[in-house]
């Protein structure tokens, strides 16, 4: 009681007017950061290298049957190509035999320490210079897929095993009593569960693609095959005006905020669940 | 009482079985068996290795050394096919171990397709009936997060019969469970031994091994210390170990005063 007593003379400030002094402390700085921005930029040049209208109505359609539809199937094509390579991966990494642990350590260490850049170069560049004549199934989209493949492989290889990982030990053990074989029980009993618990990752992995799927910029694209940040870029080189790169970054938001929010709905599901 | 007559030799026989996790021994050479239509309730205290003796028999665990005959199958033989075993051994875990994915029926029918290859409708039926067998085929259609856990491990005894074994084994079946749903478990298994099923169970339930048991097996240290017919081993046991057990399983309360 004493020091407690000493403390409150010394601030002459009860804890609750403490608490309170300190909440308006934070929003006094947000509000001069605010402020403070918007005064020193310089918002005749924002406005008129970044916001012109009439730039960006000229985006569409082909923003959306175009640039966004592109995004979209790369996006996707590399998702799944990675899903199956991840799985793979995964399961190397639990085998029993060691050389396939090492092989897939090997893989997860070099494909998640490595820049996603340099991987689109490695393949656009870099594979066709080692397999003279290689031509990927699919063109473009082939490659890409291929390319995102290889960077989302590591990531879900690892969200993957730890899925896995993540069920009892009992029900691979029930599974086995009722006479299957190991693989039967993966496929039936055990991955199946495991992606139950992995969803909400593997979304955040989704998102994470979306947004490298803008590399392709480095692969050399045509017209038709281009995706938003190379649409955006192009039209902006061509008008000297930022604008369509804005219109370009605000058309992600479109799709990874309503991922997001599914992401959370997921977990909250999950949660619940157990 | 003896199902299968036919069959020559005992439903399980054990010989000189050890098993070791690590430095530690916990199973120093058991010589066991069960014969066909026989139900064998395993006691003893946590640690003395009968739950290690159960998952041997299926080869849930790996013996170290050691010889296991199942139904005429030598399963401790690396050359044998050991899924094809397991399909004739039920097998009952403490923590029901359902797959919580899968509806009560898909539970039942899962293993009759994908291992068995029966078809939907033949499955189905024989799910069905099982569950009928346990009291439960008004749920057919829930998860097992949906039952509560005595009637989570009906669905699990249903699921082991749905493969139609000729023996059928119990890890603490009642361990896992609050007390007023032991007895529909117990029950169901009472039933079962009365078909002429043969049993092998690791319990605590000492009513349960003295009324349905037709030999009581005491394990203490990864020995068996003392086995007979229910009334010798659990009213007049010979061995000081058993006598220390009992005194402390049958009156917990009076555990203090009962030094091993």
């Amino acid at each position: 009681m004493a020091t407690l007593a000493r403390t409150q003379r010394r601030s002459g400030l009860s804890r609750r007017q403490k608490t309170q002094l300190w909440r308006a402390t934070q929003y006094a700085v947000f509000v001069a950061a605010v402020v403070l921005t918007a005064l020193l930029a310089d918002w005749s040049v924002l406005t008129e290298n970044f916001t012109r209208p009439e730039y960006a109505r000229q985006m569409f359609p082909e923003l959306v049957t175009v640039a966004l539809r592109n995004t979209v199937v790369y996006t996707l094509a590399g998702f799944a190509f990675g899903l199956v390579l991840g799985l793979a991966v995964a399961l190397m990494r639990l085998s029993t035999a060691a050389p396939y642990r090492w092989a897939a350590m090997v893989y997860i260490e070099i494909f998640r320490g490595l820049p996603a850049l340099v991987i689109f170069i490695l393949v656009g560049v870099g594979l066709p210079l080692a397999f003279p004549g290689l031509s990927f199934p699919g063109g473009t989209y082939g490659k890409v897929a291929f390319a995102l493949g290889l960077v989302s492989a590591a990531y879900m290889a690892e969200t993957i095993r730890a899925g896995i990982e993540a069920v009892p030990k009992g029900q691979m053990e029930a599974a086995r009593s009722l006479g299957m074989s190991h693989g039967r029980a993966m496929r039936s009993i055990v991955i199946p569960q495991a992606f139950r618990i992995i969803i909400p990752p593997l979304t955040n992995e989704l998102v994470l693609l979306f947004k490298d799927s803008s590399l392709v910029l480095f692969l050399g694209v045509s017209l038709g095959e281009r995706e938003l940040t190379k649409f955006g870029r192009d039209l902006a080189s061509g008008t000297a005006n930022s604008t369509p790169i804005i219109v370009a970054g605000l058309t992600y938001l479109v799709i990874t905020i309503p991922l997001g929010a599914l992401v959370r709905r997921l977990e909250a599901h999950n949660r619940k669940a157990r | 009482m003896s199902r299968k007559a036919s069959a020559d030799g005992p439903a399980i026989e054990i010989r000189d079985l050890h098993k070791r996790f690590g430095d530690v021994e916990v199973l120093k050479g058991i010589d066991f068996h069960v014969d066909h239509g026989e139900v064998v309730c395993v006691i003893g205290p946590s640690g003395s290795g009968k739950s290690t003796l159960l998952r041997c028999v299926n080869l849930l665990e790996q013996p170290t050394a050691g010889r296991i005959v199942v139904a005429g199958e030598e399963v401790t033989d690396p050359e044998v096919d050991i899924d094809a075993v397991r399909r004739r051994i039920g097998m009952v875990f403490q923590q029901f171990n359902l797959f919580p994915h899968l509806t009560v029926l898909e539970n039942l029918t899962i293993a009759q397709r994908r291992v068995l290859r029966r078809g939907r409708r033949e499955a189905d039926a024989v799910a069905r009936e099982n569950l009928t067998r346990v009291g439960l085929v008004d749920r057919a259609a829930v998860y097992p997060a949906q039952l509560s856990g005595g009637q989570q491990q009906r669905v699990a005894i249903a699921r082991a019969l749905s493969m139609g074994p000729e023996l059928m084994l119990f890890d603490e079946p009642t361990s896992a469970l609050d007390p007023e749903l032991v007895g529909d478990v117990l029950a169901v298994m009472r039933e079962l031994a009365d078909e002429g099923m043969t049993m092998m169970v690791v319990t605590h339930e000492m009513s349960f091994a003295r009324e349905v048991a037709d030999r009581v097996v005491f394990m203490d240290g990864g020995v068996v210390v003392e086995q007979g017919p229910p009334e010798a081993v659990l009213e007049h046991p010979e061995q000081a170990r058993t006598r220390a057990f009992l005194a402390r399983v049958l009156d917990p309360a009076a555990a203090g005063s009962v030094e091993v």
